[in-house]
């Protein structure tokens, strides 16, 4: 609450009276754009607020504002994730969200609730992209399945597949190459690591997430759509939220899209992750 | 390179609501400008940026200039192109040099937004045009990303300055003295991404300029960054005071905004564009020609100068002169796919083309870049006089050629029938008039 009282602050000094006018939705709606949640979005939660403040004939911004927290929570998905295992977790994403310091980062979300990780070397594409998951995969003692840069991923992802069964590991996570989604060779590739992996291991528990940089804007969307348009997309990882960025654009993403953020990641180290929190999603974009 | 299409898009939409109109109103002009307010937020132009430029543009249109001129619209897109290009720094502005070598150049920016890429191009467009560049792998931070510049500078064939992990601010010294040494001319510093709250990061990055002094600071941003734009470059200007930006990942469907709002809040030229994955995908930044790609006026100069690169004059010379004789045959066809491969491939082309823009989507659906690599193998495996005179192709040859290619008889015989069809498109261009109901539906189409 402290971060909200903040923002109670910063409108109680903007707003001395305490009416609900044009004035007070318009500065609203300037803070819901500026999260990057979309004009269109923060346009219907504006709505939203005018008519429920007139149903339960709410006068004073105070209450105004409770109300738009509430209504910006409700927005979120509902459903805590339960995960099962053995799980195979596929990350996909474009250049520079940060896939792999995520992967690195769930890694040790796994290993803490006492699970055995294997990670899988899938970006064959980028210089060096196998050398930083080794990296993470040294310092978090985990096994890693890789070839070199330009390898087959699929045929990578089958080779963890196998080590996976044969160590009875409960988590596989598999890098892929960052792409923008434009480029459809890439894409098909992705497509290509799915049925290797539903083949190979089809009682395995199956989650393809999003890695979504948190300061990027509506292209996110954009991006989500591309991904999904060739494969399931389970979920999403919204990182670097420990900027200034606040990541609104995952309304529209969730609304219209229906894909749930799963992680949030906060920072460069290892444990900068966590489940995601409604509340304080919410009031980071009110703060 | 589809920047700002969807923008273009949009904007094309609003005027073409006017021109039906005839002449506008006040309340017309009010209108085009909520629907530009719109469109511009979501190219993510920063919220403040889109209110200071409405209220300005606003403020120019609706005059008794525009209400008595004879053609609105056009008035109208003049305003808006003029002030996007005002907005976004007016010309473009080249890489500042340093009068005693080595020029040193310095990167920086947020994770991930594509520092160590760019560098990586930077160092081969100097190359390319004569230098001797180094590139210095400061990002000690990021696991690997020194490997990564390693990995590019040999792909390119430039050296690469590194100290593992030792304090970047030593290790840029010691590469500038390096570059002294070996009579190197310039001198590009990849930094670590950073956050820019993040105090001692930024601080590293204060060290570094003090003790180099740099001649050039480039801000590295992606396009795609949303409402952050203006945060982030103004936190990274007011610590370093860089001398430009460079925006990457524009190869993306992404709308660019980040250009307006960035120029408009710290003033400092966008100097390149990163256009695409490869190392050669770098291409300077021309407000103007961005302004009218917002606009869906095209970029036909950029389309030039890449013309230029990859067609020498004379094979142009001769090309048109076939054109206009109509005896262009399967020989030109192949040394086009050629010249458009070098051009950036058809897509990019075509993004390129006035009145394309909206369209590009639609046409995108079409376009299979792999055609036309199918095309050139079917091509290559016709005999020289095959080539030049298409007309003798017969059944028995078409077998041996679709063998010869590794494709089906009905891939030689659609090549050979798209072909005929362009020779009557070259027909109706050059002859207008006979064809007058078809040519009108191309102009159309091409949005003149």
């Amino acid at each position: 609450m402290g971060i909200f009282k903040k923002f109670f602050d910063k409108l109680k000094y903007t707003f001395k009276k305490t009416e609900l006018n044009d004035d007070f939705y318009d500065e609203l709606e300037s803070i819901l754009i500026s999260s990057d949640m979309g004009v269109e979005t923060a346009i219907e939660i504006m709505d939203d607020l005018r008519l429920i403040c007139k149903q339960k004939l709410i006068k004073d911004t105070e209450h105004a504002q409770i109300e738009l927290k509430q209504i910006l929570i409700n927005r979120l998905n509902a459903n805590e994730i339960e995960f099962n295992y053995p799980l195979i977790i596929t990350v996909v994403g474009v250049n520079g969200v940060g896939k792999t310091t995520s992967i690195a980062k769930m890694t040790k979300y796994f290993l803490n609730k006492k699970k055995s990780v294997i990670l899988a070397a899938g970006d064959t594409f980028r210089a060096a992209a196998t050398e930083q998951l080794s990296n993470w995969a040294d310092r978090l003692k985990v096994k890693i399945i890789k070839q070199g840069e330009g390898a087959d991923s699929a045929a990578v992802v089958f080779d963890a597949i196998t080590s996976m069964k044969a160590k009875n590991n409960d988590v596989l996570i598999v890098d892929t190459a960052g792409r923008l989604h434009t480029k459809t060779n890439l894409m098909k590739e992705l497509e290509k690591i799915n049925n290797i992996i539903n083949r190979e291991y089809p009682e395995a528990k199956k989650l393809n997430l999003i890695v979504l940089d948190a300061s990027i804007g509506q292209n996110s969307i954009v991006q989500v759509k591309a991904f999904k348009d060739s494969v399931n997309i389970d979920g999403i990882i919204l990182t670097k939220l420990d900027g200034t960025a606040k990541g609104g654009v995952v309304y529209p993403i969730i609304n219209d899209l229906n894909v749930p953020i799963i992680f949030t990641g906060f920072g460069e180290g290892v444990d900068d992750l966590d489940l995601f929190n409604k509340e304080s999603f919410v009031d980071k974009i009110l703060m | 390179m589809a920047l700002f299409s969807s923008l273009s898009e949009r904007l094309n939409h609003i005027f073409s609501k006017m021109t039906k109109h005839g002449k506008l109103t006040a309340l017309e002009i009010k209108e085009a400008m909520r629907e530009i307010r719109v469109a511009l937020l979501e190219a993510d132009v920063n919220f403040s940026v889109v209110k200071s430029f409405i209220a300005k543009v606003s403020e120019l249109a609706i005059g008794e200039e525009i209400l008595k001129s004879l053609t609105p619209t056009q008035q109208v897109i003049k305003i808006v192109r003029d002030n996007l290009i005002e907005l976004m720094g007016g010309e473009n502005q080249k890489l500042n040099i340093s009068p005693k070598p080595p020029t040193v150049i310095m990167m920086c920016g947020l994770q991930g937004s594509g520092k160590t890429t760019f560098a990586g191009k930077l160092a081969l467009k100097l190359k390319k045009e004569g230098k001797k560049p180094l590139l210095v792998a400061c990002d000690i931070y990021r696991p690997a990303a020194i490997e990564q510049l390693k990995v590019l500078g040999k792909s390119i064939q430039v050296d690469v300055f590194e100290r593992g992990t030792n304090n970047p601010v030593k290790t840029c010294k010691e590469a500038i003295q390096y570059a002294e040494k070996f009579s190197i001319d310039t001198v590009i510093i990849d930094t670590a991404g950073r956050l820019q709250i993040d105090e001692k990061l930024m601080q590293e990055l204060k060290e570094i300029k003090k003790e180099i002094n740099p001649t050039e600071i480039l801000l590295v941003i992606d396009a795609m960054i949303g409402q952050e734009a203006v945060s982030v470059s103004t936190a990274f200007n007011d610590a370093l005071d860089v001398s430009g930006v460079v925006l990457t990942k524009i190869d993306g469907d992404t709308r660019g905004g980040a250009a307006l709002s960035i120029r408009a809040v710290i003033g400092k030229p966008i100097k390149f564009v990163g256009v695409g994955e490869k190392l050669t995908d770098i291409e300077p930044f021309y407000p103007d020609r961005m302004a009218s790609r917002i606009l869906g006026m095209g970029d036909v100069l950029t389309l030039i100068d890449k013309a230029q690169e990859a067609v020498d004059e004379k094979t142009a010379k001769e090309l048109e002169r076939k054109f206009r004789e109509n005896s262009f045959d399967l020989n030109d066809y192949i040394e086009q796919v050629n010249s458009l491969k070098k051009m950036g491939g058809l897509k990019s082309v075509l993004s390129m083309m006035p009145g394309i823009g909206g369209k590009l989507k639609q046409i995108e659906e079409q376009i299979d870049e792999k055609k036309l690599e199918k095309n050139k193998a079917i091509i290559q495996s016709m005999t020289p006089k095959e080539r030049a005179n298409p007309d003798i192709i017969n059944g028995s040859r078409r077998q041996r050629i679709a063998k010869g290619a590794g494709v089906e008889v009905s891939d030689v015989n659609m090549l050979i029938k798209q072909f005929n069809q362009s020779k009557e498109m070259m027909k109706m261009m050059k002859n207008p008039k006979a064809y007058g109901g078809k040519m009108a539906m191309i102009k159309k189409l091409m949005g003149s």
